[in-house]
């Protein structure tokens, strides 16, 4: 009575069908993600599903450092030593000195009746691979949020600043390095404290300063540290040196392009910062302006998507 | 179906386990977690693997196997959930549509078909993430699909190895 094809010749929906299926929910998820970041639930659960082999895949290298260290030479871990030490002692008096002017600081900020500034605290970890996108400019370290490490933490190395934790995994944690073309950080002039937002310039490897007037007092060779007004990154750290400007009278903005002083492509080691404590609230006016356009900016993925300006 | 073997003779293959399919796609995933220092220029493993079965056994690997180790690359690459979802879902299309075609050929010109193939999974995911606001690396993303296309006959030999039948001649076989 019926004409339905015997089971035996059944193969489900037609092959177009089935790709028209695949590739909306493929496209919803990718809107999903990109626009209203209502994904990381599902992210962090396939994340378990994948955890395990990412750990054999890293396994062979680390396996071989730990035998390349076994083999180093005594005359070799002697001659470390010392430089180590010499290095140390360099440090320790360095750090002596801070902490006196620490202590001034504190006192002349009691005196003109700021708030004081609590000490931050800070995890350091090991850059443990490139991020395996080749469209923007990530590492991965081996801390996550297992030892404190939050997504939005400023990433330093001994130089400078090298980027902020954009994600935070269980074990380990994606770092989006300055350069990237999506990452940017506030900054502020030595010489003259002008205050700017250095913007990653992409394949470059350089920090560009947007929308600075023409004439702005700025020349080669400042230096740039982080203001400190975005309440992410701390006020003081370095973070790179005016390489070149250009000033043409036909645009209204200057170009300036800035050297990253920490060595932000390179290096093995970095120190995750703590994220500032004692934090104030953002202005009413500027959370409306976000709210209003919740998802414009694809600046670094955070709950909190308001740290970066 | 058949594969010249090294030795020029035609050869019958066993049938498939499910159980190598899973492993080699697993093994592929495994390798591209490896720590590629340029992951623009190393091959995509899972693409390959993926369009070998799809080729092989477009019954048994498809558009759905796609989709879900396209969104386990996302999740362990850590970037846009979907990017290789899609793009693996169109390349497991492709391949499944073009699989009686593709096996006509030697293993060379089967690699050249996966080389277009692979460019193909390649274009969609750049256009995905352009579409996103990211800049385009340059040309050197298409160096990795064709150095996988390169590898296509010696995964098409691996891959095939536990369906041959093994050499040695029963004696007191009675046919």
């Amino acid at each position: 009575m019926d004409h339905t094809p015997p089971p035996f010749f059944n193969r489900g929906p037609a092959p177009l069908v089935r790709l028209a299926f695949f590739a909306s929910l493929s496209l919803a998820l990718l809107v999903l993600d990109a626009r209203f970041r209502y994904t990381e639930g599902l992210r962090s659960v396939l994340s378990l599903a994948v955890y395990p082999l990412q750990t054999l895949a890293t396994l062979p290298a680390a396996l071989g450092q730990r035998i390349a260290g076994y083999f180093a030479s005594q005359a070799q871990l002697r001659e470390e030593n010392s430089e180590l030490r010499a290095k140390l002692l360099g440090a320790s008096q360095s750090a002596q000195r801070f902490e006196a002017a620490q202590a001034e600081t504190a006192q002349l900020r009691r005196l003109i009746g700021a708030a004081d500034r609590l000490p931050l605290k800070a995890t350091p970890a090991e850059i443990l691979y490139n991020g395996r996108d080749p469209y923007s400019r990530k590492v991965v370290i081996d801390k996550g949020g297992q030892n404190g490490v939050t997504a939005g933490s400023p990433v330093v190395d001994e130089n400078g600043v090298i980027g902020q934790v954009t994600r935070a995994h269980a074990l380990l944690a994606e770092v989006t390095l300055l350069t990237d073309k999506e990452q940017a950080i506030p900054v502020q002039v030595v010489r003259n404290g002008l205050r700017a937002v250095a913007f990653g310039a992409g394949a470059s490897g350089m920090l560009e300063l947007r929308f600075m007037a023409a004439n702005a007092e700025i020349q080669n060779g400042d230096k740039l540290v982080t203001s400190g007004i975005d309440g992410t990154y701390p006020p003081g750290l370095p973070v790179a040196t005016v390489a070149r400007v250009e000033r043409d009278a036909a645009y209204a903005f200057a170009r300036i392009l800035c050297q990253p002083a920490a060595g932000v492509e390179s290096g093995g080691y970095v120190l995750v910062l703590g994220a500032e404590p004692g934090r104030l609230a953002q202005p009413a006016e500027a959370g409306a302006e976000h709210d209003k356009r919740p998802g414009r900016t694809r600046k670094p993925r955070r709950k909190d998507g308001d740290a970066t300006q | 179906m058949q594969l010249s073997n090294p030795s020029g003779a035609q050869s019958i293959l066993l049938p498939v386990r499910a159980g190598t399919i899973l492993a080699s796609l697993a093994a592929a995933l495994l390798l591209n977690f490896l720590p590629w220092s340029s992951i623009a220029l190393a091959p995509d493993f899972v693409a390959l693997v993926l369009a070998f079965w799809c080729v092989r056994q477009p019954r048994l690997v498809g558009l759905g196997a796609g989709w879900v180790l396209g969104l386990l690359t996302d999740v362990g690459n850590g970037v846009l959930l979907g990017q290789h979802a899609l793009a693996y879902s169109l390349l497991a299309f492709a391949t499944s549509t073009l699989s009686r075609r593709i096996l006509w050929f030697s293993l060379w010109g089967q690699a050249l078909h996966v080389a277009a193939l692979l460019l193909f999974a390649q274009g969609i995911s750049a256009l995905v993430r352009l579409a996103a606001g990211a800049e385009f690396p340059g040309w050197s993303i298409a160096v990795g699909p064709l150095f996988g296309a390169a590898l296509w006959p010696l995964v098409s030999l691996l891959l095939l190895l536990p369906q041959r039948i093994p050499a040695t001649v029963d004696e007191t076989r009675a046919i």
